[in-house]
Order: C-alpha cells, then sequence, then structure tokens
C-alpha cells in the first residue's frame, strides 16, 4: 500500500473528524455526569476507557478478539469455497441453477442466525455448531455473487482470449476468473457482514469464548462499562476487517476497472 | 512509409495449400432461425484471400459480412459449406487467426503491457520474449508511454491499438478485423487507417477487414468484397491497385469509393452510405 504526505486537504479532513469525535465524546460525557440516569445504566466514557484498559489488561479482550476472529475466519473460509463451487455450477448449468439456484435465493432470504438450534442439535454446544452458523450465513451471498460476477462477464472478452489462443480451461482460469471480481468482492463483502452478525448473535446465545460471550459476562456481573467497552471494541473490529481487506479489495477494483465495485 | 516497397515485392515462400491462397471460404451458407424469423444471412458465398494481401468486405447491416468474418475466424462453427485456412479445415478459434473487435476487448483487470502479453504467456513464451515482444508491439502501434496504465484510462483510439498489438503480438498467419475504426472519430480512424497500412505493410500482413464505410475499405483495401443482403451474397470483387499510403483526399481513393457506392447502391433500397 501506498501513503502519500499527507495534504492540506487531508490535514482539514482529519482534523474536522477528529473534532466531531471531541464532541461527541464531551457531549457523552456531560450527559453522564448529569445523571439523568444512574451511572449503572449509562456509564461516562472515562468509565468505559477504565473497563476497556482493564479488560485489555486482563487478556479478557484479546482473548476474546482471538476466539471470535478464528471462527470468523474458519467459517468464512469454508462459506467461500462452498460458495464459489455453488456459483460456479449454477452459472455453468440451466439445470442447476433451476434446481439448486432456487434453494441458494431461499437460504439466503434466511437470516443465519435461525440456523443456530438445527446446528446445536446436530453439532452440540460446539465450536462446530457456530461455524456452521457463520457458515451458513456468508456461503449464499458468496455463491449469488459468483454466479452473477461470471454471467456479468461480457462473452466477447472470452472469445478475444479463444482467438489468441486460449483452450476453454485457459479461458476459464485467465479470464471468467478474474473477470468476477468486481462483483464477487461485492458479495464477500456482504457475506462478511452477514457471517459477523450471525457470528454475534451466536455467541451471546451460546457459546463459550468470543466478543459476544464477553458480552453476555459484561451483563451478568451488570457491568455497564464492559458492555460498553465490548461493543465499542466490536465496531472497532468490524470495520478494522472493512477497511483492511475490502476496502483494499475496492481500491484494487477500482484502480483497474475505474469504477467502484 | 517503407512498407509499400515489402508489400510489391513477390512473396517469397510458396503459400501452404494446393491452392495459394491462405483463406479459402467455399460456397458458404448462414441461416439464422429463430421463433419468428428465417434469415438468409450468407447465399454459397465464396471468397480466396491470398498471402499478404488486405480483402476489405464492405456492404450494409445485415448482409452478412460480420458472420463471414466469424466463419473464416473460427468463431462461428455452425454453417454449411467448406472454410479451410493453410489447406485445413477450420476448427475453432486459434491465434493464427487472432481478431480486432469493433468493441475494445480489452482485459481491464490488465495493464496494457500484460493485455499485450496475454497470448504470449498461453503460449509458455518465456519472459524475456515476451518482453522483447511486446516492447516492439507498443513501439509499432505508439503506445510505449502507456505500458502501465489500466484499460478505462485509455482513449478509444488507444484501446484499439492496443487490441492490434494484443493480436499481431502472437504472431497471427491473417488478421481479422470486423469494423474495427467504426466506434471512433472521424480523425482517429484517418490516423488509424494511416498507422494500419503502414503497419501491415511493414510486416507483410494477412488481412480480412470487415467494415460499413466505403472509403475505408478503399483506402485499406488491395480488393474490397462488396456484398447486398437479403440474402447475404456477394455482389462484386474490385481491385485497388493503388500506391500506398492511401489517404481520404486522393483522387483515386475518391473515385473507386464512388465506383464502390453504385455498386451497393444499384444492390439495395438502402442509398444511405458513409462516405
Amino acid at each position: 500500500m501506498r501513503f502519500s504526505a499527507p495534504s492540506r486537504e487531508s490535514g482539514y479532513k482529519l482534523l474536522r473528524i477528529a473534532a466531531f469525535y471531541v464532541i461527541v465524546i464531551a457531549g457523552w460525557w456531560a450527559i453522564a455526569n448529569a445523571e439523568i440516569w444512574s451511572p449503572y445504566l449509562f456509564p461516562a466514557p472515562d468509565s468505559v476507557w477504565r473497563s476497556m484498559r482493564a479488560n485489555f489488561d486482563n487478556g479478557q479482550i484479546p482473548a476474546a478478539i482471538g476466539a471470535t476472529l478464528q471462527r470468523m475466519a474458519v467459517g468464512y473460509v469454508l462459506s467461500f469455497i462452498i460458495g464459489m463451487a455453488l456459483g460456479i455450477l449454477n452459472a455453468s448449468s440451466k439445470w442447476a441453477n433451476e434446481t439448486i439456484g432456487g434453494i441458494v435465493l431461499g437460504v439466503q432470504s434466511l437470516p443465519s442466525i435461525t440456523w443456530l438450534p438445527l446446528a446445536v442439535l446436530w453439532f452440540g454446544l460446539t465450536e462446530k455448531a457456530i461455524i456452521f452458523v457463520v457458515l451458513m450465513g456468508s456461503a449464499c451471498s458468496i455463491a449469488i455473487s459468483a454466479q452473477a460476477g461470471i454471467q456479468g462477464i461480457p462473452p466477447l472478452l472470452q472469445r478475444a482470449a479463444g482467438t489468441l489462443g486460449a483452450s476453454r480451461w485457459q479461458a476459464y482460469l485467465y479470464v471468467v476468473l478474474p473477470g468476477m471480481i468486481p462483483v464477487m468482492v461485492q458479495g464477500m463483502k456482504q457475506g462478511w457482514s452477514f457471517a459477523w452478525r450471525s457470528l454475534m448473535a451466536g455467541e451471546l446465545l451460546f457459546v463459550s469464548a468470543g466478543l459476544g460471550h464477553l458480552l453476555n459476562v459484561g451483563r451478568d456481573l451488570n457491568n455497564i462499562s464492559m458492555v460498553f467497552a465490548v461493543m465499542i471494541v466490536i465496531v472497532f473490529v468490524g470495520v478494522a476487517v472493512d477497511r483492511l481487506i475490502f476496502g483494499r479489495a475496492e481500491r484494487w477494483v477500482k484502480e483497474r476497472w475505474g469504477y467502484a465495485a | 512509409m517503407t512498407g509499400i516497397a515489402e508489400r510489391n515485392e513477390p512473396v517469397a515462400t510458396a503459400p501452404s495449400g494446393a491452392t495459394g491462397h491462405l483463406l479459402a471460404l467455399t460456397d458458404i451458407t448462414k441461416r439464422f432461425q429463430t421463433a419468428r424469423a428465417d434469415t438468409l444471412a450468407l447465399d454459397h458465398v465464396s471468397l480466396e484471400v491470398r498471402p499478404r494481401e488486405i480483402v476489405c468486405i464492405v456492404g450494409p447491416s445485415g448482409c452478412g459480412k460480420s458472420t463471414l468474418l466469424n466463419i473464416a475466424a473460427g468463431i462461428d462453427a455452425h454453417f454449411d459449406g467448406t472454410a479451410t485456412f493453410e489447406g485445413e479445415p477450420i476448427k475453432g478459434m486459434a491465434r493464427e487467426r487472432a481478431v480486432v473487435f469493433q468493441e475494445p476487448a480489452l482485459f481491464p483487470w490488465l495493464n496494457v503491457r500484460a493485455n499485450v502479453e496475454f497470448g504470449l504467456k498461453l503460449r509458455g513464451v518465456s519472459k524475456a520474449d515476451r518482453n522483447s515482444i511486446v516492447d516492439q508491439q507498443l513501439e509499432m502501434v505508439n503506445l510505449t508511454k502507456f505500458d502501465r496504465a489500466y484499460i478505462h484510462e485509455l482513449s478509444g483510439g488507444m484501446k484499439q491499438r492496443v487490441q492490434l498489438a494484443r493480436a499481431l503480438a502472437v504472431e497471427p498467419h491473417m488478421l481479422m478485423m470486423d469494423e474495427p475504426f467504426a466506434a471512433l472519430d472521424a480523425q482517429t480512424r484517418d490516423d488509424l487507417q494511416m498507422e494500419l497500412q503502414g503497419v501491415a505493410g511493414r510486416i507483410g500482413a494477412t488481412v480480412l477487414f470487415v467494415t460499413h464505410n466505403v472509403r475505408e475499405a478503399v483506402i485499406l483495401g488491395d480488393r474490397v468484397v462488396v456484398m447486398s443482403k437479403s440474402p447475404g451474397r456477394i455482389r462484386r470483387i474490385i481491385d485497388i491497385p493503388l500506391g500506398r499510403p492511401r489517404t481520404p483526399d486522393d483522387h483515386d481513393v475518391a473515385d473507386f469509393a464512388a465506383m464502390v457506392r453504385a455498386e451497393l447502391q444499384e444492390s439495395s433500397n438502402e442509398p444511405r452510405y458513409a462516405i
């Protein structure tokens, strides 16, 4: 990644954003200190900050982030493999699209946390159950975007590859797979956000370890500052993944295709 | 333009195939059948292309000229009649007959250099050889400075130059061009016609060039094939024995263009042709 020296324009932008957050936190602090609500219900920012520091220092938050991201990674990689396979199948076979394609669309409309009861019956209260929920959350988005990505490639590009000597396999490998990337990036981003939401819900409901679980611990301890702190961490992890992985992928697409994916 | 002298030299090597033709299309008939219509796109069309000549096909929309090119390129395999290239029946697409399309059929995820390199990579040409071939091709079409640009950053004329360089890089035995300049502005089109004459002359290329622009056909073609539509047939083949480079302003070009236009108008009820 390249960083250009901050120009005057981007300096002002940073200043504007910083000022905005200073105002938000000051407003939060003022409301909390007005004691309209009990500090047990509405903590001040400094109390949330202390709780966050404490939970970082005692290792609870880092361990939870690790557990959560590991589940996401395993579930997401599996759903990428399954989603790609389904998408390619549905794009290349009319028969598959009429049958499996319909199921994919149907399952896509199902909020994936509703798979949890079934997952618990199948796998028990295990990691497998929660990974299954993550997988069901994102596999369909990825399958649908893979199919749309393949079908959106102008046939002319494959033909051009053919006239340059590409075999059918080479045309698939060097034209279809790269050509589907812009649509795929969008589908993978959507799949990630579905999986992320269902993982948080799943962790809240039953499993040990993870950020969702830590949120529940805060509730059990009646520690509102900890609940706030963990929620902020969840936001930061989500935004960081979005920026680092999908933001980068989107810039890659924009540089080449000339439009935002 | 150094190409003229080379072009007029006799062909050193005997062309393959007993006929002396590089491309031979014989008795080609092509029907398009849909639920509502049954169109005879090509009706017993025969055309032969000799090595190192530029043959332009001109005709109204729907006369089957692009269909004929697709058959010659191996893109369209469903037709009656025989199509041979270098004496062998045409079976599908092959880099020996590389195509430049009307729409810029370039790969957006690859920069200009990688687009030109595409066909070479498929053949497993070594990195060093690829680089030198690509450099040479980019220089030929005046795009050396843009080798790292992505496709969306190029103008329409530059995109067609990249297509030409990409097609020439695979060393085709014949170049198929399907209305490659039709979507360009007049100035760019004139420039590219000049460049194509120069490039084709220099390397002694054999070209099948489809256009609906009569003057373009006369500027580029050693022979101009005039087609009529419904059904698609060859009406006349006109030799253009003019020196090169030819420009749109040459009187001789204008005279031949008038002749071609007259031929087209006789064959059709649509007297509207671009000049």
